[in-house]
């Protein structure tokens, strides 16, 4: 299972302090803020980890995963220099790299114009950008509402039907 | 967002495709099988509006790597294999202009890989080009609403093959054709039918 302290490689977020400029107007509560509160959780380029990965907690992949992962309630993105090869079930799950495998999400998957997905995906909501490339199935789980009656559009005056033939 | 050497993009009517998903619309859990590469708005309106299950499936990915590895010879082969999906198990085939794309050896082969594929009452919706043209083109078909197509052209690498209607009928003979439009564009939209048990 996934040791936080041995394989993660952590990235910091700009917070107010970091971001400020030496104009001096930083609360200072705030720079003596301990580093651990402001700490995303990721894997870093040059980090393989082969085996099931689970947390709770946003994770950001940017190195290889060979292995299931599960963040039941929480944001998986896979960084544009990420590479999963298994099945990820997460809250959200935003691709900017490669996955093979099924990708399973509780809100939503988002498949940036970098990003690359051979394997199915189950999912309430699913977008995926122009240019980037997706292969497999897509199912986006029945909802409560009836579906609305798409089946007559409104009038248009584009370019239509020559002739029946 | 408009592609690199992209064409101006052109909204056409389509009763084909507005019959195709009213089939859809009325079938509960209906999946689809969508030939060609994936459309984000595409995915949306299929899976949100209409409800479906989709399988993209690319196949023009599939042309281009056969023409780049020097395989197409291949391709009726692969394309006979190509849908590890059982009979009689899709609601609709969005099969857009694939079968300009292949020769007709290959298209025979997909088509009876397609018609295997295809429900009984379930339809299958393929364009065929009707003009010749020395500019090799690949065609994205936007899903406007239920009864519009935006077109979206970009660079192939290859030519379309124009298939006359005889051979057309011949190669989806185990289905029945529902509708035929001939677009101001040049293109003949066909939209067949598995008749029900």
């Amino acid at each position: 299972m996934w040791k936080r302290e041995a394989i993660v490689a952590c990235f910091s977020s700009p917070t107010p302090a970091q971001s400020a400029t030496s104009s001096g107007d930083v609360d200072p509560l705030q720079k003596k803020r301990p580093l651990d509160d402001e700490l995303l959780a990721g894997v870093g380029q040059s980090i393989l980890i082969s085996g099931e990965l689970s947390g709770d907690e946003d994770l950001t992949v940017q190195g290889g995963v060979e292995g299931k992962i599960a963040l039941r309630d929480h944001v998986l993105t896979v960084g544009s220099h990420g590479r999963i090869n298994g099945q990820v079930t997460a809250k959200t799950i935003v691709v900017l790299g490669h996955v093979t495998g099924n990708l399973i999400a509780t809100e939503k998957v988002d498949i940036k114009e970098s990003g690359s997905v051979e394997g199915d995906i189950v999912a309430p909501r699913v977008a995926i950008a122009d240019g980037s490339h997706f292969r497999g199935t897509i199912d986006m789980q029945p909802r409560d509402q009836p579906k609305p009656d798409i089946r007559k559009p409104e009038p248009s005056s584009v370019n239509g039907e020559l002739a029946r033939v | 967002m408009s592609s690199p050497a992209s064409e101006p993009e052109t909204v056409y009517a389509s009763k084909t495709l507005a019959s195709c998903l009213s089939l859809l619309f009325s079938r509960p859990a209906a999946e689809v099988v969508d030939l060609g590469p994936v459309i984000g708005s595409n995915v949306t309106f299929l899976g949100d509006r209409v409800d479906c299950k989709i399988h993209v499936e690319d196949l023009y990915a599939d042309i281009d790597r056969h023409i780049k590895q020097d395989q197409l010879d291949q391709l009726p082969r692969f394309l006979s294999g190509r849908f590890p999906l059982p009979d009689a198990s899709i609601d609709a085939v969005l099969g857009w202009d694939i079968f300009d794309y292949i020769d007709p050896l290959a298209a025979s082969a997909l088509a009876e890989e397609l018609i295997r594929l295809v429900r009984p009452g379930g339809v299958l919706l393929a364009f065929f080009g009707t003009v010749a043209s020395d500019h090799p083109r690949y065609v994205k078909y936007f899903i406007e609403d239920a009864a519009h197509l935006r077109y979206r052209s970009y660079p192939a690498p290859r030519r379309r093959w124009i298939l006359h209607n005889r051979d057309i009928s011949l190669m989806f003979a185990g289905l029945e054709l529902c509708d035929s439009v001939l677009l101001k564009s040049g293109v003949r939209e066909m939209l067949f039918r598995k008749r029900p048990c």
